[in-house]
């Protein structure tokens, strides 16, 4: 193809986020969005993220939370250079604004959470007892389909901010943004793994997603109906996973988001030591 | 896919006579293509085995595991928990079947003998038993005085193991001192008694696939019971096309003198699906005889979990992690 300069187009293949690189679809299989090619996850495609996303928490979780709240805060610079594109896409030019805000407002969280949600215990004995907020591990995502944008940025940088790494399974109506966005990640030092996007039909691979056994909490935020979310849920108790279920009603997107999104994938861990005579 | 049957059917038993005999029968053996022989491994790699047939190769490869831990830093704690595994590798589901042996440094044979059979000796009515496995000779390097080496081989066979991996003399064998290879092997199979020998050839340090074929016949020759490509010790272990070649070996010797000798890739098998790509290369390769783990081995540590999350993936349809089986 060439349009009237006789330049042969550049078009573009929208593929998957896994591991920081972006594979097609193990199974080969792509679906039509917009005129665009999308890759359509499969099981393995679910598989091959959660192995990437196991690989990467050690190296994330073991980070300075103040390296985290940096490499965030870049996500947010980046995503600010490339807001031509999320408005090409579709996306309006407020919701990017949100978009951009709600990382600068989740990085700032990185190295304050601790200070807020982790306590010095009194106890009866010559201890120190101090409690400290821990993140879980691998948190699978279901994101919420609208707003593309708004919607998959607020599920995702509050479970990442804190050490989790994440398995999205992005909603099968709206993966532009959610692609375009992993290209964002993938040139925000943000090291491969902790942010891995699958798109296609949360349908078909969530459930392989709750099942898994080395998957340690799931959020069903984007989740419409209620039986599938129970469902998943069900999967999920096999290794006890946190499990975050869909609001009730219609979300505010807009709204101030709270903390409820970052310590619901967090660990208390508490140490008792002995305090010197 | 070049065979070797130069000189089938002849009398070999004359070969290891001299120097000269053994180099003339060794450089006499058709050279490997060796692009020929990555094509094929590469293309059986693409076989897709699943459901019922990948359930069967997955038990099948858990009962050729060698489980092994050669390290510095052994103890007879992590000896003891690696028998216990090797008896029974998933605790969660007693379907699951033992692995074929432990394999230790002769310091560990006694500890490891107690761990399996209670006893120093493995009684000849357990035929569905863990085998003991010692590695001998100055493992990895090989480079101590043939005394020491048997010495070494000696203690391990005293000690209660069944079965020895000795490593050949690679300095011998890459200066073309074929006969003093040959020898050792004949004195360390001498000093193993009735211990099944297993000859490892250190493929990574042989450099070419002309060489790997040569060391499996001089290994074969000289009375090994089972080839086994590398200590795990040197950058380049176990390969596909490594393996294509010895088994090549193994079924043309079995031709030419009726003697079956075993194949066991040892270093860099980790997952199951590489393990399923060795045992279709046995399949085609030597044939279904060698799917038993009496013929075909794996040396290795980390394959086991991987199989076992793979077994338990079949088992339960849900993905396992890592979390669920033990480290070692």
């Amino acid at each position: 193809m060439s349009d009237s300069t006789g330049r042969v187009a550049v078009r573009k293949t929208y593929k998957l986020f896994i591991g920081g690189k972006f594979p097609r679809s193990e199974s080969g299989r792509s679906y039509p969005v917009q005129n665009s090619n999308v890759a359509l996850a499969s099981r393995k495609d679910v598989r091959d993220a959660v192995l990437a996303a196991r690989a990467a928490v050690k190296g994330w979780s073991g980070a300075t939370a103040y390296n985290r709240g940096q490499i965030l805060y870049r996500v947010a610079e980046m995503l600010e250079g490339r807001r031509d594109q999320f408005v090409g896409l579709g996306v309006p030019d407020d919701e990017v604004d949100e978009a951009i805000d709600r990382w600068v407002w989740y990085a700032g969280w990185a190295d304050k959470l601790t200070q807020v949600y982790g306590n010095a215990n009194p106890v009866a004995g010559p201890y120190f007892n101090l409690s400290a907020p821990e993140p879980t591990g691998v948190v699978g995502v279901l994101a919420p389909a609208e707003p593309a944008l708004l919607g998959l940025v607020s599920v995702l940088a509050p479970a990442i901010v804190t050490g989790n790494t994440v398995v999205v399974l992005v909603a099968e109506a709206s993966p532009l943004p959610a692609i375009t966005l992993s290209e964002v990640l993938a040139t925000s030092d943000l090291p491969g793994g902790v942010v891995n996007l699958l798109t296609g039909r949360p349908a078909e691979t969530a459930s392989w997603l709750a099942g898994h056994m080395d998957v340690n909490a799931l959020d069903l935020t984007g989740v419409a109906d209620p039986e599938l979310a129970a469902e998943w849920e069900r999967a999920a108790a096999g290794n006890l996973k946190r499990v975050l279920r869909p609001a009730a009603g219609p979300v505010d997107w807009s709204a101030d988001p709270g903390v409820g999104r970052m310590t619901a994938f967090l660990e208390t861990k508490t140490v008792w030591h002995p305090k010197g005579v | 896919m070049t065979a070797t049957t130069a000189s089938a059917r002849s009398d070999l038993s004359e070969v290891g006579r001299s120097e000269a005999t053994l180099r003339t029968f060794l450089h006499g053996l058709p050279g490997v293509d060796q692009v020929g022989a990555e094509q094929r491994t590469a293309m059986l790699g693409t076989r897709s085995i699943k459901t019922t047939a990948k359930a069967w190769a997955i038990d099948l490869a858990i009962r050729m595991v060698d489980l092994t831990t050669l390290e510095g830093a052994d103890t007879p704690g992590k000896v003891r928990a690696l028998a216990a595994k090797a008896l029974r590798p998933d605790p969660a589901d007693p379907s699951c079947p033992p692995v074929a042996a432990v394999c230790v440094y002769p310091t560990m044979v006694p500890v490891a003998a107690a761990a399996l059979w209670g006893t120093t000796t493995r009684s000849a009515g357990d035929a569905g038993r863990v085998h003991l496995a010692s590695v001998a000779t100055a493992f990895p390097s090989g480079q101590a005085p043939l005394e020491i080496r048997l010495a070494d081989t000696r203690s391990a066979v005293a000690g209660g193991a069944d079965e020895i991996d000795m490593v050949i003399n690679r300095g011998a064998f890459l200066s073309g001192r074929y006969r003093e290879v040959y020898d050792e092997i004949v004195a360390v199979k001498a000093a193993s008694g009735d211990a099944h020998l297993k000859v490892i050839l250190e493929t990574g340090e042989l450099v070419t696939y002309d060489n790997v074929r040569r060391a499996s016949w001089l290994a074969m020759l000289a009375g090994a019971d089972f080839i086994k490509t590398s200590t795990g010790k040197v950058p380049v272990a176990a390969t596909l096309p490594v393996t294509l070649v010895m088994l090549e070996a193994v079924r043309d010797f079995r031709d030419a003198t009726g003697r079956q000798v075993g194949v066991k890739p040892a270093g860099g098998i980790r997952t199951t699906k590489d393990a399923i790509k060795y045992l279709v290369l046995v399949n085609e390769t030597a044939g279904p005889d060698w799917l038993h783990p009496d013929w075909f081995r794996f040396g290795a540590s980390s394959l086991l979990n991987d199989l076992l999350m793979q077994r338990t993936k079949l088992s339960t349809g849900v993905y396992s992690g890592p979390d669920y089986f033990t480290l070692d």
